[in-house]
């Protein structure tokens, strides 16, 4: 006999989404999921970040993207608190990996929890996290056409970092092209061009984090 | 693999519920925005069910198309290609605002079993 279902596949994963919400919503921790391709500097992005911020912010990492035991050892030079997720060979991680990692993170006085996703612009975006908000990377090394590629992606995430804006000259990227895209598929993202290596542009992302930090404690 | 692993686990449970042991096939719902495809979920299908009560069993599915109602005149239309989100609009070739009426699904639909 035929059995009507009609039920969200991921629904056990949405579910699992919720609750974490909820863990971080009662401590006020604001919950970040980055998300990019392979080598488009997450790890760079939240180094420098996890340091220059370090005064004002008590900070953690779930790392499900560790692509050399360098990522990991860069970003425990800063300080803050890192824990890996192995994700065995997945594409991507999913509510219940960052529970799991939570048993490992102290979460008393946290203010911002960054997940680095897996490298991968399509599957991480189908498995929420419990964050407040998606980021997606792309540096002007990939295709400038990157958000009409994944519009998934970018329809998710409120914003959208460009980085390695240094190498521009010697590229074939179009910024406004990239980030004109981003905005068709979601008027709100928020475009940040930066360079993890000069520095430049990196300003404008840390004024948007402590906003969400702020909105975040209410 | 993590998109099979959950539809078994519902159709595992959905089973229970109506007291039935055989599973013949089962119908999924798949958007155009959620990048799945077909192939990658009849592999897993297959390795997943293997050696398990469930092989043999057929998986169906079905991709849902990518709907759009417009920002500006607030028609429905399909777009064409991957630039599919900032489509202009057939009508009044608005290219902004669009609204999602289809193509995230990912649902099961229904299965067969006895
Ligand atoms: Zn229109």
């Amino acid at each position: 006999m035929q059995i009507p279902v009609v039920r969200n596949i991921l629904e056990a994963n949405d579910r699992m989404s919720a609750e974490l919400k909820k863990l971080f919503d009662d401590r006020g921790i604001l919950v970040l999921n980055l998300m990019s391709s392979p080598g488009a500097g997450k790890t760079a992005l939240l180094e420098k970040t996890l340091a220059e911020l370090a005064g004002e912010y008590k900070m953690a990492v779930i790392e499900g993207d560790l692509q050399t035991d360098n990522d990991a050892r860069r970003v425990a030079a800063t300080g803050a608190q890192a824990v890996q997720i192995n994700t065995d060979g997945g594409c991507h991680l999913d509510g219940s990996m960052v529970l799991s990692a939570l048993e490992s993170l102290d979460l008393d006085g946290l203010d911002i929890l960054f997940i680095e996703n897996v490298g991968n612009l399509v599957c991480p975006a189908e498995f929420n996290l419990g964050e407040d908000a998606c980021v997606a990377l792309l540096s002007v090394t990939e295709g400038d056409d990157k958000p009409e590629k994944y519009p998934l992606l970018f329809h998710k995430s409120e914003a959208m970092v460009l980085n390695k804006v240094d190498l521009l000259p010697y590229v074939d990227f179009d910024l406004d092209k990239a980030a004109g895209q981003g905005k068709r598929i979601n008027e709100d993202i928020q475009v940040f061009p930066l360079s993890c290596r000069s520095g430049e542009g990196l300003a404008p992302w840390y004024e948007w984090l402590r906003t969400k930090v702020t909105d975040k404690k209410g | 693999m993590s998109i099979v692993q959950n539809l078994l686990d519902l159709i595992r449970q959905e089973m229970a519920t109506h007291n039935v042991s055989t599973l013949h096939s089962v119908k999924i719902k798949h958007g155009k925005l959620t990048h799945v495809v077909p192939e990658a979920l009849d592999f897993a299908w297959e390795a997943l069910t293997r050696d398990t009560e469930f092989e043999g069993a057929g998986l169906e599915t079905e991709e849902v198309p990518l709907v759009l109602k417009c920002g500006g005149c607030g028609r429905e239309f399909t777009p064409e290609g991957l630039a599919a989100m900032i489509s202009p609009c057939p009508y009044c070739e608005e290219q902004i605002g669009h609204e999602l009426v289809s193509g995230r699904e990912l649902h099961i639909e229904h299965i067969e079993a006895e």
